[in-house]
């Protein structure tokens, strides 16, 4: 079990945090490029995918898998977009961004009355939190903490 | 269950499609004046945009008017819908609204835009030499997508909890390769529009939701 690596985007697809834990392959691309490569991709899936539903869609898109990795989407009502790549075998993962979005960003970001909500995110204490929490999740465990 | 099934072409057209048992979304009340749903007129239809209510949800279309079809904001004798809607005098109104259903313009369209989504989910990637999307989950359906070696991709639309869609995929593709490529008639990247083919596929999945693909 693996956690590659997380985007957080706002609603109007500005990258407001990247952090990565086990990634083997970089994009070849600069990160702000990379960034909007995948906000496009997941804009064109969710449209993809609320027009070859048979029926109403209400989360709409959940996640994709491929032979090396899953990635798990998690939207808020807000617009607020987790993105999360793990191994193909991770279970649960969607409470987890639920979780994250709960326990790290509205304790850590949005109590904090001097950041701003559509900024891409600076702050040290957060990175901590959300480090420690993802380490800490049962997905994490097993994975090659060396290679960090 | 299984929704549909797609082939697309290496080059990215789609080049063949069935739909299977998808469900018919319709829902027609009677309304009095206000009415409690915002119309939009979007896209050559009278489509919900807000106040989801009994069945009628937010994108449905206007598709009948008092038993009169309406095709895009037009009824059938010529008079336009949103006029008579916004009509107090209509009132009561009877309204039918569904989910509206593909056209095979929109399918085609459809069909190239899973190619680019195919190949950044490739690039974008945290592991080496990883593959497109093989399955893409969503909350109402499950789309599993098998490329073979020579680049057509075979897509199937199933609900989430359908299994066994994998060993489907490989048959199907069996099917492509004995009743499509061997018809003399057929070029590749074209249109496939065999009759053998589309009864065995069709065979091939009423047995499939029967008896599983195990006995297939």
């Amino acid at each position: 079990m693996t956690i590659h690596n997380l985007y957080i985007f706002n609603r109007n697809g500005i990258l407001l945090y990247y952090c990565e834990w086990n990634r083997l392959k970089q994009s070849g691309i600069t990160k702000e490029e990379e960034a909007k490569l995948m906000y496009g991709m997941l804009f064109s899936i969710k449209s993809f995918v609320t027009k070859i539903s048979p029926l109403d869609t209400n989360k709409g898109f959940l996640c994709y898998k491929t032979s090396k990795y899953a990635l798990h989407y998690f939207e808020t009502p807000t617009g607020l977009k987790f993105v999360l790549n793990t191994d193909t075998g991770a279970q649960n993962i969607r409470d987890f961004l639920q979780q994250i979005y709960i326990q790290v960003y509205v304790e850590y970001i949005v109590k904090n009355p001097v950041i701003d909500l559509q900024e891409p995110i600076t702050s040290d204490l957060f990175k901590q939190k959300l480090d420690a929490f993802v380490k800490q999740s049962p997905s994490f465990t097993s994975s090659k903490v060396t290679s960090y | 269950m299984i929704y549909g099934v797609y082939i697309v072409s290496k080059s990215g057209g789609l080049i063949f499609n069935l739909d299977h048992n998808v469900p018919k979304i319709e829902n027609e009340q009677t309304f009095s004046y206000p009415l409690d749903l915002k119309l939009i007129y979007e896209n050559k239809s009278v489509k919900v945009s807000f106040g989801q209510r009994d069945g009628i949800m937010v994108g449905h279309v206007l598709t009948a008017l008092n038993s009169i079809p309406v095709t895009g904001k037009q009824l059938d004798d010529g008079r336009d819908a949103l006029q008579i809607i916004e009509n107090k005098d209509n009132y009561p109104l009877r309204l039918k609204f569904g989910r509206p259903k593909m056209t095979t313009n929109e399918k085609i369209f459809l069909a190239s835009m899973f190619y680019p989504l195919f190949a950044i989910a490739s690039q974008l990637s945290p592991e080496p030499k990883s593959s497109g999307i093989e399955v893409l989950e969503a909350d109402t359906f499950k789309l599993h997508c098998f490329q073979t070696l020579t680049g057509v991709k075979f897509m199937v639309v199933a609900e989430p909890t359908q299994t066994g869609i994998e060993a489907l995929l490989k048959k199907i593709y069996e099917l492509y390769a004995d009743f499509a490529l061997k018809n003399p008639f057929y070029d590749l990247e074209m249109p496939i529009r065999c009759e053998l083919f589309d009864t065995h596929l069709q065979a091939l999945l009423e047995q499939m939701e029967k008896s599983g693909i195990s006995n297939v």
